[in-house]
């Protein structure tokens, strides 16, 4: 074979054709709009697995119901569990996916699924979405992180091949202080310490500037301080928020966290996560679920009216989910457990077709989904309302290997 | 009794049943420095020569030998994990120059402090950094083993063989971690497929797992090939009495019928060196040390390369093959691993005996990007998550924190080191590709809290003791360079800060020192290896 790896490589990035699909539409319409604000991502992230059937998929007359109640909505024929009254009435600017699909039944497995959009592979390791926004998203005026993970659970979204510098920005409960972003000495001494690593650095950078430019270390430096000192810092800042804004998102760390997603997206970082953990109800299910609900509800229905006020929704996709569903089946303990053959999720803004509820999961776990959709689908249709095309490649390093932004094919009745 | 005196009686407690479980071990003597260090191994030289007739090929000047003191803080990262203490320092300085290196490299690769490390480094490879699935997975008992193992010069194959075709308990047998950490939920039982990519990738040196799904075009393992290898653990069980053999029933789906299809065992190269009799883990072990296959020694030496310079002879670490032809001096190292019995003691001396280990961290002429290596000089790495958490323990205590330290000393360098990598973002185990700086990092090392506390004019910390024992001004800006960045200041550094020093005691001068220390801590020398 006379075609190296690199020649390979520069011959390998033809794109495929299609331009028929919704998608493509899509991707050709926010092409040609290139002048407005670049679109941001917020991933609501119910950590542990919700079950469908207690939250997004209810199924009271089924005997695996497990008693959960079923209220309508304002979307015509999608019904939703009870404790979701708020989002109920929010439901004609979300569209819910009861069929998804995935190999992973493992937390950690099931987490990289779902947020990168490929199975755990030991060759490599994929970005999370978010870090993929980042990457390939414009950058804009930004000093704050563009890609935020708001009470991180114990995977927060990472960057992977993309690199550390795309992994997600750590930070707790808003109400508490920023960590890292402010020095322990006066400002005096502050500013001397950083003025003194100039004559640290000229003395290592004797006989080896070009390595030690390519550190790129002081550049890095630099922007920790912008960040420090800069203004936008206060969107992490909910308090400065009213009191009837705080108490529409709920007085809770998760309701907090998405008031300060939306202050974030407003500033201009790209994907923020906000992650309410819990959902691994292996026992005593109901009483679990319906109490996470209680938290989910008022700050998921309040983050969508928020964002449609301030005209932010259209530019924003917001996706709602967890490392899998849980079996319709009700163990000896009260629990369900871990499920990917068919649970569910929630998807709004974004310009993507809301108000409906799309395939179906068999209640009681017999017979495979309707009209199935595989999780990397749920990415390609995510990015391509983004404005990115999931057929893009990168080139892994090292290996040089070329790998798509998504392995996924965009769904059709979501776009255009 | 106050709450706060429960808590106490209650970790008093916890800590007494944890070494009495073995969970935090206690202080094992470290040897002394031994009088005679072993004679240069002739691989070293022969290594050297291959490089110097490439780079004279080439039109390279290679780069000057680097200060005897450069050497030993990249030994002791390498190594420990850590900068080297000021009382390390010291000893260093007492062996008379010239033997310095050699005496040191001896004196590290004989400690618990190195076994421990390395095992660790070695267990990312063989285990990976996961918890593993609950209750049959013991990685601390893993890497204690490992370390022991490592501590008594174990013949590497020896290891290999325990580790591929081990049975019994995780608990008795901690070799068998090894195939219980790729347990599957589903199926429950280990995984025949993650432990076939394991074993090509830590002893082969091969990632031969590329070819699970399909073939790839620059890949001369295929698909047959990588089944062939998980057919061999096609027969092994774990359950709660631990880790047992049975028959082969590994059946993945045809690639065309999309039907199961039985796979027998088989070797990707040379089938003339695999065992006809026994049982398929204890054939395959055979197979994989075998002196005359050559994966094994490219595998090992490469690693052992990446660890002593941050970066392997190969890159990736673990796809040598990919490669049309491997390095002269890869052979060379593997071929001397190999005819030694598989001594990895003597394959790291050898490494760390090489001019090309030696030489100083400066550009090279000629040399373009810094993926084209051309080991003319020493490679410039990015200090690891847990080097730099041990550099920052280490340069604030003047002792050398190791086994023998006290084991509050240690266990609190322990979670708060763990801590301190959990936010500045492990490798993983994908531990030699190059990363960028973040910028989570650059705060975590100006203002975390880690770094106050280190820093700042505390009893026990070196900012205070630097401020109250250093006879005169310069000598405290030199022991804080030491501390920190394991050289002593240039004239010109030295002229900056000695004088601000001048008449300032008390906590002042304290302040002055954690400050002195905060800005060596934060410089971009501190945060590599070079």
């Amino acid at each position: 074979m006379s075609i190296d790896r690199r020649g390979f490589l520069t011959l390998g990035v033809g794109a495929g054709l299609g331009w028929l699909t919704p998608a493509a539409t899509a991707l050709a319409r926010r092409a040609e709009k290139t002048d407005g604000p670049p679109s941001s991502l917020i991933l609501l992230w119910l950590a542990g697995g919700p079950s469908q059937l207690d939250t997004f998929d209810p199924h009271p007359e089924s005997p695996n119901s497990g008693g959960v109640r079923a209220i309508e909505t304002a979307a015509r024929g999608v019904r939703l569990a009870e404790g979701f009254e708020r989002l109920a009435a929010e439901m004609g600017s979300v569209a819910l996916i009861r069929s998804a699909t995935s190999k992973e039944g493992d937390h950690e497995r099931g987490t990289y699924m779902l947020k990168t959009g490929f199975r755990p592979d030991p060759t490599i390791v994929h970005p999370s979405i978010g870090a993929v926004c980042c990457h390939e998203l414009p950058v804009g005026e930004v000093d704050v992180p563009r890609h935020v993970s708001i009470l991180a659970g114990q995977w927060p979204s990472r960057g992977g091949y993309l690199g550390g510098e795309y992994d997600a920005f750590q930070v707790d409960d808003p109400r508490g202080k920023l960590p890292d972003v402010a020095a322990f000495v006066p400002p005096e001494r502050d500013a001397r310490r950083v003025l003194d690593l100039d004559v640290v650095d000229a003395a290592f950078a004797r006989g080896r500037a070009a390595r030690v430019k390519a550190t790129l270390h002081r550049e890095a430096t630099a922007a920790a301080r912008a960040m420090m000192t800069s203004e936008q810092l206060k969107a992490f800042d909910v308090s400065e928020e009213s009191a009837g804004t705080l108490a529409e998102y709920g007085d809770s760390p998760f309701g907090r966290g998405c008031l300060a997603a939306r202050r974030l997206i407003e500033v201009g970082a790209r994907c923020v996560e906000v992650t309410l953990g819990g959902w691994d109800s292996h026992v005593a299910n109901r009483e679990i679920q319906g109490r996470l609900v209680g938290v989910l509800d008022p700050a998921f229905s309040a983050l969508i009216r928020d964002l449609r006020r301030r005209d932010l929704l259209s530019r924003t996709v917001v996706l709602c989910c967890g490392e899998f569903g849980r079996t319709p089946r009700i163990n000896p303990l009260g629990g369900r457990d871990h499920w990917p053959d068919g649970f569910s999720m929630a998807l709004a803004g974004g310009g993507l077709n809301t108000g409906f509820a799309l395939g179906a999961a068999d209640p009681a776990g017999q017979k495979d989904p309707i009209a199935p959709v595989p999780v990397q689908n749920v990415h390609a249709t995510i990015l391509t309302a983004l404005g990115l095309d999931p057929r893009r490649e990168n080139v892994a390093p090292v290996t040089g290997r070329p790998i798509r932004l998504s392995e996924g094919r965009p769904i059709d009745e979501l776009l255009g | 009794m106050r709450p706060r005196d429960l808590g106490f009686l209650c970790v008093a407690v916890g800590i007494a049943l944890a070494t009495g479980r073995g969970v935090i071990r206690s202080a094992s003597p470290e040897r002394e420095p031994r009088a005679a260090v072993p004679p240069r191994p002739r691989v070293s030289a022969r290594v050297d020569q291959e490089f110097r007739a490439l780079w004279s090929a080439q039109g390279i000047k290679p780069a000057p030998p680097a200060p005897e003191l450069a050497v030993m803080r990249r030994l002791n990262l390498a190594l420990t994990g850590a900068v080297p203490s000021l009382e390390e320092i010291r000893r260093f300085e007492a062996i008379e120059p010239g033997r310095r290196v050699d005496a040191w490299v001896e004196e590290l690769l004989q400690s618990r402090r190195a076994a421990d490390y390395l095992a660790e480094r070695f267990a990312r490879a063989l285990v990976g950094t996961e918890d593993g699935p609950f209750l049959v997975f013991r990685r601390r008992r893993f890497v204690a083993w490992l370390s022991d193992a490592l501590l008594e010069n174990r013949p590497y194959p020896a290891i290999v063989r325990e580790l591929i075709a081990e049975r019994g308990v995780w608990t008795d047998h901690p070799a068998v971690n090894f195939v219980t950490v790729t347990r599957d939920e589903k199926t429950e039982r280990p995984n025949p497929e993650r432990l076939a990519a394991r074993v090509s990738r830590a002893f082969l040196g091969a990632r031969i797992d590329c070819a699970q799904c399909h073939d790839h075009p620059f890949q001369p393992w295929k698909q047959a090939d990588f089944r062939g290898l998980a057919a061999f653990f096609g027969g092994v069980h774990s359950n709660l009495r631990g880790v047992t053999d049975g028959r082969n029933d590994y059946q993945p789906d045809d690639r065309k019928t999309r039907e199961p299809e039985t796979v027998a065992p088989a070797v990707p190269a040379r089938p003339d060196l695999l065992p006809v009799d026994g049982p398929p883990r204890k054939r395959l072990a055979a197979w994989v040390v075998d002196p005359r296959n050559p994966y094994f020694g490219r595998a090992i030496a490469n690693r052992a390369w990446a660890i002593l310079f941050g970066r392997p002879l190969v890159e990736p670490v673990d796809d040598i093959p990919s490669i049309d032809e491997p390095p002269k001096t890869l052979d060379l190292l593997a071929d001397d691993f190999v005819e030694h019995g598989g001594d990895l003691r003597r394959l790291l001396r050898a490494i760390a005996a090489t001019e090309t280990f030696r030489r100083d961290s400066l550009d090279v002429p000629g040399e373009s990007a810094a993926d084209d290596e051309s080991w003319a000089a020493f490679p410039m790495t990015r200090l690891r998550p847990e080097q730099v958490a041990g550099a920052l323990g280490q340069s604030a205590s003047l002792e050398t924190i190791g086994p023998r330290s006290h084991w509050l000393v240690r266990l609190g360098t322990y979670t708060e080191g763990n801590d301190f990598v959990r936010r500045y973002g492990d490798a993983g185990e994908d531990e030699f590709t190059p990363r960028g700086g973040t910028l989570p990092q650059r705060l975590l090392l100006m203002n975390g809290d880690l770094v106050e506390k280190r820093t700042k004019n505390n009893l026990g910390n070196a900012s205070r003791r630097l401020a109250m024992l250093a006879p005169d001004d310069a000598k405290l800006v030199e022991l804080a360079y030491l501390c920190v960045l394991t050289r002593r200041p240039s004239p010109e550094e030295a002229a900056h800060f000695a004088p601000r020093f001048k008449g300032v005691f008390g906590d002042a001068r304290a302040k002055l020192a954690s400050d002195l220390l905060w800005t060596l801590l934060n410089s971009i020398e501190s945060s590599w290896n070079h």
